[in-house]
């Protein structure tokens, strides 16, 4: 990755400890202007906790904190430029959306013409202008949304900070407001730090990704690089959904070498090796995803190919999921929701080890 | 008995159930065993408690010669309130003249500031320890509920001497200052409860929002803690009202709060006892709580679950 010239935020040897626990291990990270970062991750791995650092919300260990170049590392959260959402919404539930919106400047001391100014547009641009005198408890799931992302708008700041804030809310209303944050970014062209589990939320909003496990960063690349070129087995399994096919096996020395599990040989000449291939006999695993498998005619015109036999078909409407065997071990691809397969049926699969990854079995790392 | 519970539950044309078997709402018995235990407990309890109060007010509405009859639970043939006008402004509390009025007005004048002080001071407290993790909090709370297990009794003295120290001994603000003092632990668990429950994301929400100490009290935190409060105002009013022990010790006769000059009456040994007075007195004095309680009987209950929900 390139080094950036005049990064928003910048997050250097970030560490947290909550006594002998480390939470943040040395982290640095380096944010754009204007770039939207999304940081994925399962349960526990540190990104909400890096959110509310960057916040100033939690004392940190080590390490510092730069915001528009400036120190901001002992820096209380209102100093810092940034605007926050959350994922409970955290609405003032005694005040009306307009006394919500206002607090902060309020607070703040502005002039009352600047507070209602700001007001107008954030509602404007939200398009909550019929809310602004209701209370939080009467409005829905997605309007108080709206109205903690307007919150975080008036404060007119240089870094919006969302912290899982579609999660709360059912699956159509997610959609929906992940197509209006994408335009809230697009109009406003703020910096935006996304904390998500969710991973179509992470590849559909991110310029880009940073994958987290354990509080390291594991990989920070643009989306479409970390779904196809994970760079090692834990990227590869959390993203894509159905999960990336892992066969376990071992590397065989040759012209090109190839890897062998279990009765199945798949050429490697076409992959691309990351680093030196290591030596033969290498204990490994390859990765390939279900959609990046050919079946039927189409999978003869491919450098592998294998005979297999249908186990289980999952229709899930766009497509369907077919479950069957290789190299001993459960393999699944899609196919046309057209195609009617059942189980005990004949195929034959195939795919191109390009679009493969192949992960060292110790490390996982990529080879 | 069950013959009657069947002809009861099932109404002759209205039978819920035909050659389909049973359909609709499932028939309830009014006579079932359940509701007669059920009711039958509750109605003897509620008799156990209202028997007393009943003698008290038949017994302070008559007067000294039909009391001297012995029916005490009969009601009153000649209704008097001559005994609630006597224990109010003539009955004699050692030295005094004046009835339950003089001790009325200082139990209000101890009453309201200790309410005040103690709330206000605690609901700080609360909310420093659940919102603000200042270096200590732990240690600092412990402290603070090992208070509460500490026998009154056992600080008596040492309070006396710190009052007589600082020339407050035997005046009301001396003993507003030590009944603030003593509700201190039990209201600030409380209230630390209380904020513990509240969701954290506001606090930081406020927070982000450039909105202090003092602002996110009391911008945010109070006007979302009216249960809370009235749950802490029945606490102490009711506890500090009917407050003996720290009454009789810290004040002087002059100074004496309402259940100390009600004590004087009842217990006095000189004279014919005046039954109808002693009563009248001790509703007068149990009047307050009373009161308290019938105004915020719902938000009280309400206030109780949200405060022990978390802790």
């Amino acid at each position: 990755m390139a080094e950036i010239a005049n990064p928003s935020v910048s997050i250097q040897n970030l560490s947290l400890n909550y006594g002998a626990v480390s939470v943040l291990q040395t982290l640095n990270l380096d944010i754009a202007e204007g770039e939207f970062i999304v940081l994925l991750g399962p349960s526990g791995c540190g990104k909400s906790t890096l959110l509310n650092c960057i916040a100033g919300l939690l004392d940190i260990s080590k390490g510092r904190i730069f915001i528009k170049g400036k120190n901001v590392t002992w820096e209380e959260p209102k100093d810092r430029g940034i605007g926050m959402v959350f994922q409970s919404y955290a609405l003032y539930p005694q005040m009306t959306v307009e006394k919500n919106l206002s607090f902060g400047l309020r607070v703040a001391g502005l002039p009352k013409e600047e507070i209602a100014k700001r007001i107008a547009r954030a509602a404007e641009i939200l398009q909550i202008e019929p809310l602004l005198q209701r209370k939080p408890s009467a409005l829905s799931g997605g309007q108080r949304q709206r109205v903690a992302i307007g919150r975080a708008l008036v404060r007119d700041v240089d870094v919006f900070l969302f912290d899982e804030p579609l999660s709360n809310l059912d699956a159509k209303l997610r959609s929906e407001l992940r197509v209006e944050i994408k335009l809230l970014h697009r109009r406003l062209e703020n910096t935006m730090i996304y904390v998500t589990h969710d991973q179509i939320e992470a590849m559909t909003l991110a310029d880009r990704i940073a994958v987290m496990k354990g509080g390291v960063i594991q990989q920070l690349d643009a989306p479409q690089t970390i779904y196809n070129r994970p760079v090692n087995r834990f990227v590869a399994g959390f993203l894509g959904s159905p999960a990336m096919n892992f066969i376990e096996g071992q590397l065989e020395a040759g012209d090109a070498g190839a890897f062998t599990a279990d009765g199945v040989s798949i050429p490697l000449d076409r992959y691309e090796f990351d680093k030196d291939r290591g030596s033969a006999g290498k204990p490994c695993v390859f990765g390939i995803r279900p959609e990046h498998v050919a079946f039927g005619d189409a999978a003869k015109a491919m450098p592998f190919t294998a005979e297999s036999a249908v186990e289980i078909v999952e229709p899930m409407g766009s497509d369907t999921l077919v479950w069957t065997k290789l190299g001993g071990r459960n393999f699944s691809f899609r196919v046309e929701a057209e195609k009617t397969l059942r189980t005990g049926d004949p195929i034959r699969i195939g795919f191109d080890p390009a679009r493969a990854s192949l992960f060292d079995t110790p490390s996982g790392n990529r080879l | 008995m069950s013959d009657q519970a069947v002809s009861l539950s099932v109404p002759s044309g209205a039978a819920h159930a035909d050659a389909l078997g049973p359909s609709g709402p499932k028939p309830r018995h009014i006579f079932s065993r359940r509701n007669i235990f059920l009711y039958g407990t509750l109605i003897v309890a509620a008799l156990y408690y209202l028997l007393p109060l009943y003698v008290m007010i038949v017994t302070s509405l008559k007067g000294m010669p039909e009391i001297r009859l012995g029916n005490i639970f009969s009601p009153p043939l000649e209704i008097t309130f001559e005994p609630w006008v006597k224990a109010w402004s003539t009955a004699c509390t050692g030295l005094n003249c004046d009835g339950l009025s003089r001790g009325f007005w200082n139990s209000v004048r101890i009453t309201v500031p200790s309410v005040i002080l103690s709330i206000a001071i605690a609901s700080v407290n609360g909310y420093a320890l659940a919102n603000w993790r200042f270096k200590g909090a732990d240690t600092f709370f412990i402290i603070l509920i090992v208070g509460a297990f500490i026998p009154y009794q056992v600080m008596i003295y040492p309070i006396v001497i710190i009052l007589r120290e600082i020339g407050l001994y035997g005046s009301l603000s001396g003993l507003v200052i030590v009944h603030s003092i003593f509700g201190m632990p039990i209201l600030t668990l409380l209230f630390r409860n209380y904020f513990t429950s509240m969701p954290e994301e506001l606090f930081r929400a406020a927070r982000v929002d450039g909105a202090g100490f003092w602002g996110i009290y009391l911008r945010i935190m109070l006007p979302m803690s009216l249960p809370i409060f009235v749950v802490a105002v029945i606490l102490q009013v009711t506890g500090i009202w009917n407050d003996f022990l720290f009454g009789v010790v810290y004040t002087r006769p002059d100074t004496y709060p309402m259940t100390v000059q009600l004590n004087n009456i009842v217990n006095s040994v000189q004279g014919v006892k005046e039954y109808n007075v002693n009563m009248a007195a001790t509703i007068l004095t149990g009047l307050v709580p009373l009161v308290i309680y019938f105004i915020s009987g719902r938000l009280f209950v309400r206030g109780i679950a949200a405060g022990a929900v978390k802790g």
